[in-house]
């Protein structure tokens, strides 16, 4: 026994010094939306550098707490802090990456992008007064496709989301029952449904889930081949999401480096617009200066080289004149 | 149909279906142990044990950084949990042996044995994680050291009461004194035991995800840094199930199926130790 | 012995490391409850503890938390999982002990023990990928169509079955708990006085006539402590359900609903919350589950240690 104990004591002191010559490891937490572009960012980064920028996907709800709580270096979230509310817990915040929220349904014989729907019948699907997808104004507005008769399963996020709170954000912009019923938010009630933990979640339970409706980041829905739908903007067209619509999106929006980028960019104006675009945001801790550069420079890095890699993935990277003023943004702050 | 006929066909019916239940009870082990082999093995490859993840959504890659990290957070909590459940073994059997408070921490040991690990989770979070600042592997090691700990605590303590009590008294009557005893004579005729009962309790945290979400959390790089956050097999297990890409679930079923062989290695082991050890 | 040796410097050195030891489980014990009270005082103030009981609101946005839902979802798997588990635990404890021949004891024995070893996360992992989908397409939809029509039972299965739901979590749960109920039962079986039983068979009863009215009589007090032992399992169980439950803080009547558990809500939710009144009320939600099952598990040792005194006359 006591040689097994003395091996196992040697075996984990050799592998808790293999180590030495780590180099610089960054923790950060938060939004999933962002996460397949953040880890590809990650692992290039680190192929180039050595720096391990660990980002794990737990939703936005906990970036901003673990950040909060100083537990990690750098939070991410999808649904913008207040100016505030940073103040408090004396954080900067600045955007990082521009993406769409779009339902995905799991129809048979439907293809990707072929349902059509408003806001107004999505509204009424979340709040479960519209039970099968044969309903009368689903069919009104899709009259070429053939639409079964089963019951409407709703998926939603069970974990504090940014997804949620953009897409909710949406539905409250522009449906006053679920304003009044649900609200927006990052975690809300939902009257109907079943929860999936994360993107992934949601996007594993819509793909086994024959009738299924949920919401998901684009890049997941068009990576797992789910049906996404197209949806009739402020404008009155209707739109496939997409690269091209959610940069007319991000297009619209005037973010302010005073307002600490505090913005949404749901339900905008532009004729082709995504109605549910929104960008997603890095939350650093004001006094831990010198992991903060650390995190600055992956950023810079990421605005000037990682704009291929993101488009990849169908996320929308910051305009040029936004990059700018981030990087003013953090040399004001001293971080750059 | 007599009387006799009838509760003759009562028992009849009764015994099949209690064959029947063990053949349930069968069923349920053939079912999930061969669907995690037939999963696991399709997917087992070399790039899982000496490469790292790829980014997310990219095929390829391996999980490296996952078994080392659950690896070294099971042997740290064994080297916390151990020494700590031996020794309070010891003082139940041997110096409060007979004694209102062994009989009162016996007890609560068989309930903390049982006590939710998610609860010892945010226990954790609470105390260490949001103290010191950031998750870390020590934080996971040290959850996973309270839930060993009550369980080699009662094995020790039932195996060195087996101990005949003539064996001490026979040293003591040499003029040994009591830790003398213990080390030498109690701790050697319970060594098998004690043995299994450390076997047992890895086997029952080498499986432990929850008490690890908010602990050791996660990492997606290879790091034996236990300071900071590190990867387990468990946790990524349960990030890459509920993950969307097929690539990621053919790495979860191959994890799964290796931390079932070790578990299961490990609890046979244990269990044929038993048998060997007493079995006259 | 004295408690503490006085004798020998390193004996008195010894006996109190070892009685540092052994109060670690206390210390734990008690640490855990109050930690879990002063991280949930800022919720306990709030919403009080009747409130907190009895309300089933689970709102972030209006930050409006009540335990209810949880508590339902917990104690509802719970129980369905214990009827699923308690009969079938109970016929292999009779094969084991009574039916199988010798040389097929223990292997059996340790296979059912095998059950219970396999981590939790390999039972959530299995039911969502492989459990889950039988049962959307073939045990629900045909338990929908033996039970249409019957008043009340029906009300059970409504809804479109889709696996990820009350009933699969509680097989899950009950394949879990089993190896518990089984072993326990086994072994107070086994512990019927043999000089019984033999008397009963030269009377001329018939095997299951010694088993319905000798050997479960006789351990009944075994096998409720153990059938309460695995309750206690099974009201903490996190990974098994976390993929299977659906995460719904709604009370439901069909079993083919999605549902939320006190652990799969602190799974989810846990390192996500962003308030702190919500963070201190999953905190709570932890409480009161440490709470429960505490009390379960005392219950479950208090009729075990019954029993052992009453055998071991």
């Amino acid at each position: 026994m006591k040689t097994i104990m003395k091996l196992a004591l040697a075996i984990a002191l050799v592998l808790s010094f293999t180590n030495a010559e780590a180099a610089v490891t960054l923790n950060g937490a938060g939004a999933t939306f962002p996460y397949p572009v953040y880890s590809a960012w990650a692992f290039d980064y680190n192929k180039i550098t050595g720096v391990q920028l660990n980002y794990q996907s737990i939703g936005s709800g906990g970036g901003q707490r673990q950040i909060t709580e100083r537990t990690v270096d750098f939070g991410a979230s999808d649904d913008p802090l207040k100016p505030e509310q940073l103040q408090k817990d004396k954080l900067l915040q600045f955007p990082a990456v521009i993406g769409g929220v779009v339902p995905v349904a799991n129809v048979e014989n439907v293809q990707p992008g072929q349902m059509k729907l408003d806001s107004d019948t999505l509204c009424k699907i979340f709040l479960g007064e519209i039970k099968s997808w044969s309903d009368e104004s689903i069919r009104k507005m899709n009259p070429g496709l053939k639409l079964p008769q089963g019951e409407i399963t709703v998926v939603y996020r069970s974990d504090g989301s940014g997804t949620t709170a953009i897409f909710t954000h949406y539905l409250a912009e522009t449906c006053p029952a679920w304003k009044d019923k649900v609200g927006a938010g990052k975690a809300v009630k939902f009257p109907v449904g079943i929860g999936g933990k994360g993107n992934e979640g949601v996007a594993n339970y819509v793909k086994r889930t024959p009738n299924s409706i949920g919401y998901v980041e684009f890049a997941y829905a068009k990576q797992n081949k789910l049906d996404y739908t197209q949806l009739k903007n402020k404008a009155g067209n209707f739109v496939v999401p997409g690269f091209e619509s959610f940069e007319d999106a991000a297009e619209s929006g005037d973010f302010d480096p005073k307002k600490d980028f505090y913005l949404w960019l749901t339900n905008a104006p532009g004729k082709g617009s995504w109605p549910i675009a929104g960008a997603t945001f890095i939350l650093l801790a004001k006094e831990k200066a010198d992991v903060n550069k650390n995190i600055v420079k992956f950023f810079d890095w990421a605005f000037k080289n990682g704009d291929n890699k993101a488009k990849e993935l169908t996320y929308v990277p910051l305009p040029k004149s936004l990059k700018d003023k981030i990087r003013a943004y953090w040399k004001a702050n001293g971080l750059q | 149909m007599t009387r006799e006929q009838l509760r003759k066909t009562e028992g009849v019916i009764a015994m099949s279906l209690s064959t029947l239940a063990a053949l349930i009870g069968l069923f349920w082990l053939v079912f999930i142990l061969g669907d995690v082999l037939v999963h696991g093995i399709k997917a087992l490859n070399l790039s899982l044990f000496i490469n790292d993840p790829a980014p997310a959504g990219v095929e390829g890659g391996g999980l490296r950084n996952a078994f080392i990290g659950q690896l070294m957070i099971t042997i740290f909590a064994t080297l916390i949990g151990v020494p700590v459940g031996v020794l309070g073994g010891t003082f139940l059997a041997e110096y409060a042996r007979g004694r209102k408070i062994a009989r009162i921490i016996s007890v609560l040991s068989d309930i903390m044995v049982s006590v939710p690990s998610i609860v010892i989770g945010t226990f954790i979070y609470a105390i260490l994680v949001r103290q010191i600042g950031h998750f870390s592997g020590w934080a996971g090691a040290i959850a996973l050291s309270i839930i060993m700990i009550p369980v080699v605590l009662r094995t020790t303590e039932d195996m060195l009461t087996l101990v005949p009590w003539t064996l001490r008294e026979a040293a003591f009557a040499l003029g040994a004194p009591y830790y003398k005893v213990i080390i030498q004579i109690v701790y050697r005729g319970a060594a098998t035991g004690i043995l299994t009962g450390i076997l047992l309790s890895i086997a029952r945290v080498a499986g432990e995800t929850a008490p690890l979400l908010f602990t050791s959390f996660n990492n997606s790089f290879f790091s034996t840094n236990m300071n900071g956050p590190i990867s387990s097999l468990t946790v990524t297990i349960f990030q890459y199930a509920m993950g969307p890409y097929d690539d990621w679930h053919a790495q979860a079923w191959a994890a799964s199926l290796m931390i079932t062989i070790f578990i299961l290695f490990l609890t046979l082991l244990g269990r044929f130790i038993i048998k060997w050890r007493y079995k006259g | 012995m004295a408690i503490l040796s006085k004798k020998n410097p390193i004996d008195l050195l010894f006996s109190v490391i070892t009685a540092i030891a052994s109060f670690s489980v206390i210390i734990f014990i008690i640490g855990i409850l109050f930690v879990l009270i002063k991280e949930s005082s800022l919720s306990i103030g709030k919403f009080g503890i009747i409130k907190f009981l009895t309300s089933t609101d689970w709102d972030p946005v209006k930050e409006s938390f009540g335990a209810l839902t949880n508590i339902y979802g917990t104690l509802l798997t719970t129980f369905l999982s214990l009827i699923i588990a308690i009969p079938v635990a109970i016929g292999i404890a009779i094969f084991i002990t009574e039916i199988s021949p010798n040389f097929l004891k223990g292997p059996i024995g340790i296979a059912i023990e095998l059950l219970a070893a396999i981590p939790s996360i390999i039972y959530g992992m299995w039911g969502l990928f492989t459990l889950s989908p039988v049962m959307s397409n073939h045990v629900e939809p045909f338990l929908k169509k033996i039970t249409a029509g019957i008043p009340f039972v029906e009300i059970l299965f409504r809804g479109t079955p889709m696996g990820i739901d009350i009933l699969t979590a509680s097989v899950i749960l009950s394949i879990m708990i089993i190896p518990f109920t089984a072993s326990i039962s086994r072994d107070s079986f086994n512990l019927t006085p043999s000089v019984v039983k033999e008397s009963a068979y030269a009377i001329g009863a018939t095997k299951w006539e010694v088993i319905k009215n000798i050997v479960i009589p006789y351990s009944k007090l075994g096998v409720f402590g153990g059938i309460v032992l695995s309750l206690g399992r099974a009201l903490g169980e996190t990974m098994a359900i976390a993929f299977v439950l659906g995460n719904n803080h709604r009370i439901t009547t069909s079993l083919l609903d999605a549902a939320a558990t006190i652990t799969v809500t602190l799974a989810n939710e846990f390192a996500e919350a962003d308030k702190d009144i919500y963070l201190s009320s999953l905190f709570y939600l932890a409480l009161v589950l440490f709470v429960m099952s505490f009390i379960t598990l005392a219950i479950a040792k208090f009729f075990l240690l019954k029993a052992e005194r009453k055998y071991s006359r």
